[in-house]
């Protein structure tokens, strides 16, 4: 491929692309992003080739492997075009069917489709699924129609048009202006302003500068930036490359997880692309400005998503934060001006110099621009990946787009923002999503995580679980951090063991304070919120652990007890056989009893016990009923006592 | 280097741009309390005992004074009740490894800390790696580091590099805060040498 050398090129390029491309063709496009690799899309992907093949359709269709659709609890995901009937959940097996009945008789596979859990109607194309019906896919939305490993599909849909603008139109000012005036704020954590960031490293003194791209996401529960990467890696190039012209840098960083595989192998693959092509590298579309860019792999830990951490990794040193206290945009990578912003905050730089600040600030809230791409997990009908505008309500993401809570049971809070984010209850699923409504909630926007949680879901045990994993990702460097959430931890531990102390809560409070006054950077300032928000909005179920040693939610294994109600069982003897720890007295047509001495409340009793019977109860915050005298455990039924 | 003016309880400091809070406050003779930090080493700010508060660009804010850099028309509060109530609480966290420290007695006594506020700990060590960075920075030897993180890193003596310059230098032992250093010490060269005099087979 001869490079590109102007804006008029690549457009003559894209013309030539698109000419090339017959639209009414039909293509096969497999969401081949990591989820759906987990559910089996190789396997799916081996037999679409086959079956192509064997039909004798080589030459008819084509098959493209694209990154991350988002629907994820539904995966492995089929869309075809040009029609856009969408298929869920397809096994190997359905393959065949799809390629004789869809591609060959154009007919559509009713089995395979989405069916409305409302309406309990068939629905054939993905854009009219509920899930995806109230979406605003700006960012996202690319993700499906694109094989990460082929630079001409991004160009098809306008890539690197941003790129050639901002180089051939504008001056390195004028798309700073650009992206200020849109408001664009990061969407990796705090929120901070872009184009001030942007500002304030192009202002900063010296001659060497870096952008940087933060992959490092690792929020339990959050994967929107590792699937932008998988699935859309030009979109950050792109947007990065943007950034280095506005501010003056010629050097770049993508530090990504090693634990994103499928993302480090296709950035390597896009960035020799463009370079091949002229969007990376010397003389950039014929502009005379520089880039180049370098893969950083992050060697896994949590803490060096924290940017001055981040650049200390970059350093080759072990990521540990550094103050800020002079903004790493002055004083970043080797003490030089560096410019951070995380994965979706670039991909959505093309789209602001492309359509203008003010599209991009038609969309959203009045503090918060744009839209938003959430992960949505947890107790939640349809888990996956959302991207929505700034300003929706809690309630539209988890019932108009997540369809609501599995298995009949009741929403109790939403955890949004990761291990730094905090819990939303019920009272204010009417809120407005965006940076500043979720912080003055108590939580935070963090990346985009929200991880939605039942009745069953004990909040102290979800403020211990969170506490679990900082204390084992602080770098443990300041005393506030470390030694705050080692204490948080063991009192947390404490209550939900039944050995909280009075005090407790206000112990708790108090050493959040400090953590979150005294820490050096923003993991440590912030680990204290989800005690603080579960403290804000379910004090009362702290109060039952510590003062009743109850769990109200029946989780905490120390606090609860399981019983077998003799009046519902009828001595069928599943409970008795399937317990581990043999626990279970009784025999055919004998009532149960559980000693409790041997129950190791594994709750296999309780999941085992039909339905019908419902004879298994958990019991927590009230002694358990002495058992049924042994003489009196035979039970006779209706019928035989006829 | 151009002059700062800021003021620093209530007193007007005049201090080179590019100090800390902490230096130009010991430039006037203002005490601020610190653990972690030595004047031949790089500024550290893990300890934070030396958090003051300031007022500055419109708001009122904790910052680790040996680490802050002055500006002009800086406030600096070096005691304030939420300056000595974090002080109290971080000295607190520490008492639990090390109560009988001398060094952290004294200040348990001026911010009225309660050694017993949190149940002991078995590592007397608060990790403020003074041992480490005087190591690494002054003898250029590295020669004790930190492993792992969180609630689980803890300071070691690398055995390969500690049996050849640890002997004869010993340095690191009179900056520890804690006296762990010399319990940790001896445990390696005991781990390391099991003859009963407890010197390398080499010095024998």
């Amino acid at each position: 491929m001869p490079r590109i050398n102007s804006a008029t090129e690549l457009e003559k390029l894209r013309k030539g692309i698109l000419s090339g491309r017959d639209p009414d063709r039909p293509c096969i496009t497999l969401c081949s992003g990591t989820a759906c690799h987990a559910s089996g899309s190789t396997e799916v992907a081996a037999s679409i080739e086959e079956e192509i093949k064997k039909q004798g359709l080589s030459d008819k269709v084509d098959f493209r492997r694209t990154g991350c659709h988002g629907f994820c609890e539904k995966g492995p995901i089929i869309v075809i075009h040009p029609e856009k009937i969408c298929y869920l959940q397809i096994e190997p097996k359905d393959v065949p069917e799809i390629v004789s009945q869809t591609i060959k008789e154009k007919k559509v596979v009713e089995r395979l489709l989405y069916t409305d859990p409302a309406t309990n109607e068939k629905i054939v194309h993905e854009s009219e699924i509920p899930f995806y019906r109230n979406q605003e896919r700006v960012v996202f939305g690319s993700n499906g129609e694109i094989d990460p490993a082929n630079i001409e599909d991004y160009l098809a849909l306008g890539g690197y048009s941003g790129l050639a603008k901002a180089v051939s139109q504008m001056t390195p000012e004028q798309v700073l202006e650009e992206v200020k005036k849109s408001n664009l704020r990061g969407r990796g954590g705090g929120g901070f302003p872009a184009g001030r960031k942007w500002e304030e490293c192009r202002n900063a003194s010296g001659d060497t500068k870096y952008v940087i791209v933060n992959a490092d996401e690792g929020d339990p529960g959050a994967y929107m930036d590792r699937s932008l990467l998988e699935g859309n890696p030009h979109s950050v190039l792109e947007g990065l490359t943007i950034g280095a012209y506005a501010i003056g840098a010629h050097e770049g960083y993508i530090y990504v997880r090693q634990e994103y595989p499928l993302a480090v192998e296709n950035v390597g693959i896009a960035i020799e692309q463009a370079e091949e092509y002229g969007f990376l590298g010397e003389n950039i579309l014929g502009s005379g400005f520089d880039f180049r860019i370098k893969v950083h792999r992050g060697a896994g830990a949590f803490v060096s998503g924290e940017s001055s951490a981040l650049m200390t990794a970059i350093e080759g040193k072990v990521g540990e934060p550094r103050p800020k206290y002079i903004h790493t945009a002055i004083k970043g990578v080797r003490d030089r001006p560096s410019c951070l912003n995380n994965v979706e905050t670039w991909a959505t730089v093309p789209l602001i110099i492309n359509k203008g600040a003010d599209w991009f600030a038609g969309l959203g809230t009045e503090g918060s621009k744009g839209t938003k791409i959430f992960s949505l997990v947890g107790k939640v009908n349809n888990t996956g990946l959302v991207e929505v505008p700034m300003g929706i309500t809690l309630k539209d993401i988890i019932y108009g787009l997540g369809g609501g809570i599995p298995g009949g049971k009741k929403f109790k809070a939403v955890q949004t923002g990761g291990p730094s984010g905090g819990c939303i209850p019920e009272e204010q699923l009417d809120m407005q999503v965006d940076f500043d409504q979720l912080a003055k909630a108590g939580s935070m926007m963090g990346s985009g995580g929200m991880i939605v949680m039942d009745e069953d879901t004990c909040m102290v045990d979800v403020a211990r679980y969170f506490l679990d994993f900082l204390s084992g990702e602080s770098c443990g460097k300041c005393v506030p951090c470390r030694e705050g959430i080692r204490q948080m931890l063991k009192i947390l531990t404490n209550i939900t063991r039944g050995e909280g102390r009075e005090g407790d809560i206000e112990r708790l409070e108090e050493l959040s304070e400090v953590t979150r006054d005294a820490s050096l950077c923003a993991l440590g300032k912030t680990a204290a919120n989800p005690v603080l928000s579960t403290i804000r909005y379910f004090r009362d179920e702290y109060e039952a652990h510590i003062k009743e040693k109850r769990c109200p939610a029946y989780v905490c294994k120390e606090l609860i007890s399981y019983y077998i109600d003799p009046e519902k069982c009828q001595g069928c003897m599943i409970c008795f056989r399937q317990c581990p720890a043999e626990a279970i007295i009784g025999g055919k047509n004998q009532i149960h009893v559980i000693d409790q001495e041997k129950c190791t409340k594994c709750g296999t009793c309780f999941e085992v016990c039909p339905a019908r019977f419902d004879a298994v109860r958990k019991l927590s915050g009230e002694p358990v009923p002495p058992p049924v005298a042994e003489e009196a455990r035979e039970i006779t039924r209706k019928s035989e006592a006829k | 280097m151009s002059q700062v003016t800021l003021e620093i309880d209530g007193t007007k400091v005049q201090a080179e741009e590019g100090m800390t809070i902490l230096e130009a406050a010991r430039s006037v003779g203002i005490s601020i309390p610190t653990l972690c930090h030595h004047d031949q080493l790089e500024p550290y700010g893990a300890c934070r005992i030396c958090t003051v508060e300031i007022e500055g660009r419109g708001r009122t804010n904790l910052v680790a004074a040996c680490l802050y850099p002055v500006e002009q028309g800086l406030v600096v509060r070096t005691r304030s009740e939420r300056v000595d109530k974090t002080r109290k609480v971080l000295l607190e966290l520490m008492l639990a490894h090390a109560p009988d420290a001398p060094e952290m007695q004294e200040l348990a006594r001026e911010y009225g800390a309660d050694k017993d506020r949190f149940d002991k700990e078995s590592s007397f060590c608060i990790l403020c790696g003074l041992c480490v960075r005087y190591c690494a920075e002054v003898k250029k030897n590295n020669a004790v580091g930190f492993v792992d993180r969180g609630t689980r890193r803890e300071i070691v003596f690398i055995p390969e590099i500690a049996s050849e310059v640890c002997w004869d230098c010993k340095e690191c032992f009179p900056l520890c805060p804690t006296e762990a250093l010399q319990a940790s010490f001896l445990l390696t060269r005991a781990l390391m040498s099991p003859s009963p005099s407890g010197k390398p087979e080499s010095e024998k």
